[in-house]
């Protein structure tokens, strides 16, 4: 009976699945019908630009014949201080010009192969609809050019790469930059706009290793990646690259990673994303920390800015930006907002009871201690101690604080007894004691000491402060330890 | 094609008159081969050949030009050779300004290419021909899987401006034949027959193979980039292509 109607059920909801996922596909069909039934009017000549900049955005502009022209380039350029690299670009930069479309445009695609180029080169575009997005009709030799056409169907965000063979070393050379195709009408407008992408590249050398750097093949193929940078090298959005903007404004970034490949885990330190259009498509998510790019992927993402100061751009995967060059800037000026982020409003000493050393881990154990040789080392070496685990209390003359910490100064309590003493030091003490007549109530907690360090602790006391200049050992400390 | 064999016709009526000193051949033992892209999967047979010891010169292909005018840059018909053809001389008998004569020439088509070896009583070497004599390093007849053989390849592939060396500048290998890498690209008798073998994804379409990771599908050694370069330069390009890094060097059947 139960069977019957589970069964009943599963049915039931398989139906409506079904049934929406039609609605969903067909709904889908319909916008890339209606986008190839936009009509062209007239045509214009694509404004490209190098990154970190973009093109004007396409505003209200009707689908046009969009003419774009681009050139290959193979030069050798800076990695990284004293790092060259030989690039292969679209447009001379890495990544290639941003090309800005609008849904319905129909690009007529020229892709020039510099003479002085050693190899043939083409264009994937992630937003054609195509064989090989174009690669199969832009194979171009050196010295020559080719043109295609499509039409933008799809809006979004895309990446365009070379893919000729063989198509990891073309990528990792450089060979990768962005499309973004807007929707009718446009993006929603910001005050800045800015163009990122990431690349891992495999040098023979390692990192920082100067010189010019060649591709080594077998780096790339295990994927041990040596640089991991944004725009091409490791200062293209440091220092006076930094980008900038105003407290106030709001940003949009468009954000590519062309691998070959590692994926990102973009973040900016010190901001939100308000809104991320993941993986450059349509699905907006809001209020996000760090969103994930794929090779071969790109986002949106875009915040206000409220708080002057210095952004710092990251793949989140850390290393990659503390050691391989994976950081940018982004310089925000204007008024402070304490509201908004105070600054520092107060500092301190911070001490906290019981720990004077703290245990490292690690397989060789902390560095050897040093052992005192004679009793004036052992006062020397106790001097350090005691300034750093018993002066805050006993005070620098072994004075005390009165009715809180007793005095070790001329004290009988301490004179009396040296195993009481080091009993103290050891285990602590609660509980009212009378030294030099005044009564304390208090509590010492017992101390992280080797035994070294508390007799030479205790020794420097016992030397001080007219005190009657006992030696303590660490024999003598063991002992105490020992005893119960 | 009439073109062609009226031209050859030509060469062979004027053979007797070349005055240049020809290039050493070198014997190179034939042997398997198995080719990045073929026809099979499996292996192929090359047989025992003869291959020039160097690239042709700008020297030696300006004596080409002398003595066969319909090769200078302004009589070469179109069909031969499109607007590239020799395009940094500045004149039908004057190299370009500060180019070597002891460098290799290129900006020169395959049918200008063939046509000079043809004149030699030579032949350009096939595919195949010239990837096993170019799969020797100085000591080893067979050093594809000598990965910093390899590397030195990719890397002089990577280097710009290589053609303006002078021959016999980079190293000799196990054959006595200098420069196979590290100077030009070089043209190849059937430079193209990987496009149109019907090897790849789309059986029997023409120029459809050695794109994104496409290319990776029936190739024979995914690790040699330096071959992958090789065969996706070669399928870019068309007979009457002429590019500043691309020359030729010839062959005889022994």
């Amino acid at each position: 009976m139960n069977y019957q109607i589970v069964s009943k059920i599963v049915k039931i909801l398989t139906l409506g699945t079904v049934i929406s996922l039609a609605g969903c596909s067909g709904s889908g069909h319909e916008n890339r019908e209606n986008s190839m039934d936009i009509k062209t009017q007239g045509s214009m000549t694509a404004q490209l630009t190098s990154p970190p900049y973009v093109p004007e955005p396409i505003g209200s502009r009707p689908a046009k014949q969009l003419i774009v022209d681009m050139e290959i380039v193979e030069e050798e350029g800076q990695m990284a201080n004293g790092v060259s690299y030989m690039y292969w670009t679209f447009g001379g930069t890495v990544p290639g010009s941003f090309i800005r479309t609008r849904v319905g445009d129909e690009v007529e695609f020229t892709l020039k192969n510099h003479p002085n180029n050693k190899l043939p080169h083409n264009i994937d575009l992630h937003a054609v609809t195509g064989p090989g997005g174009g690669a199969s009709s832009s194979f171009v030799a050196p010295g020559h050019e080719i043109t295609f056409s499509f039409k933008t169907l799809n809006p979004g965000l895309y990446v365009y790469h070379c893919a000729t063979a063989p198509v990891g070393m073309h990528i990792a050379n450089g060979m990768y930059g962005l499309i973004l195709v807007e929707p009718a009408g446009g993006l929603s407008k910001v005050d800045k706009e800015f163009y990122i992408m990431q690349g891992d590249f495999y040098t023979k050398g390692k990192n920082g290793d100067p010189g010019l750097q060649p591709f080594d093949m077998q780096k790339a193929i295990d994927e041990h990646a040596d640089y991991v940078v944004f725009n091409g090298s490791t200062n293209a959005l440091t220092g006076d690259n930094a980008i900038t903007a105003e407290v106030g404004e709001t940003i949009r970034l468009y954000v590519g990673n062309g691998g070959p490949n590692l994926s990102s885990a973009f973040h900016v330190i010190g901001e939100i994303f308000d809104k991320v259009y993941v993986e450059g498509g349509s699905l907006i998510n809001h209020n996000v920390q760090t969103t994930m790019i794929p090779a071969g992927g790109a986002a949106i993402v875009e915040f206000k800015v409220e708080a002057p100061g210095t952004l710092v751009l990251v793949d989140h995967a850390i290393f990659r930006a503390f050691n391989k060059g994976a950081l940018g800037m982004l310089k925000v000026t204007g008024e402070e907002n304490p509201t908004v982020y105070s600054g520092t409003i107060q500092e301190g000493i911070y001490q906290p009871e019981g720990g004077s050393i703290q245990t490292m881990p690690g397989d060789q154990g902390a560095p050897e201690a040093p052992v005192a040789g004679s009793v004036s080392e052992r006062i020397e070496m106790g001097k350090r101690i005691y300034a750093r685990t018993c002066l805050a209390c006993h005070q620098e003359e072994g004075q005390g604080i009165p009715n809180a910490f007793p005095p070790l100064a001329k004290a009988d309590y301490l004179n009396a007894d040296v195993e009481r003493a080091i009993g103290i030091v050891l285990h602590g003490l609660t509980g009212e004691i009378t030294v030099n007549g005044n009564n304390y109530n208090s509590v010492m907690t017992a101390q992280t000491l080797t035994d070294e360090q508390v007799a030479n602790v205790l020794t420097y006391v016992y030397n001080s402060w007219g005190n009657n200049g006992t030696e303590v050992t660490p024999i003598m400390v063991t002992k105490v330890k020992s005893s119960h | 094609m009439k073109y062609i064999i009226a031209c050859l016709f030509l060469f062979s009526l004027s053979l007797t008159g070349i005055s240049q000193t020809p290039t050493a051949l070198k014997q190179i033992k034939g042997g398997t081969l198995a080719p990045l892209y073929g026809l099979d999967s499996g292996k192929v047979w090359v047989d025992d050949f003869q291959l020039d010891e160097f690239a042709v010169t700008n020297q030696q292909y300006l004596d080409f030009v002398e003595k066969y005018p319909e090769w200078q840059k302004s009589k070469v018909k179109s069909i031969f050779a499109d607007g590239n053809y020799l395009v940094d001389w500045q004149g039908d008998l004057q190299l370009g300004k500060g180019m070597n004569s002891n460098s290799p020439i290129t900006n020169v088509s395959w049918f200008a290419a063939k046509a000079y070896c043809a004149c030699q009583d030579k032949r350009l070497p096939s595919v195949d021909e010239w990837e096993l004599a170019a799969k020797a390093s100085e000591s080893n007849p067979n050093a594809e899987y000598d990965s910093l053989f390899n590397q030195r390849i990719i890397e002089s592939y990577e280097t710009p401006n290589t053609y303006a060396k002078t021959v016999g500048s980079t190293y000799k290998n196990f054959w006595g034949v200098s420069d196979m890498h590290g100077l030009v690209w070089e043209w190849t008798s059937d430079f193209n027959s990987v496009l149109i073998s019907g090897e790849s994804r789309q059986d029997g379409d023409a120029d459809r193979n050695l794109f994104c990771a496409g290319a990776a599908i029936t190739a024979s050694n995914l690790r040699d980039y330096a071959a992958f370069m090789r065969y996706a330069f070669r399928g870019s390009i068309k007979a009457d292509y002429n590019i500043r890094n691309l020359g030729f060097r010839c062959a005889k059947s022994k």
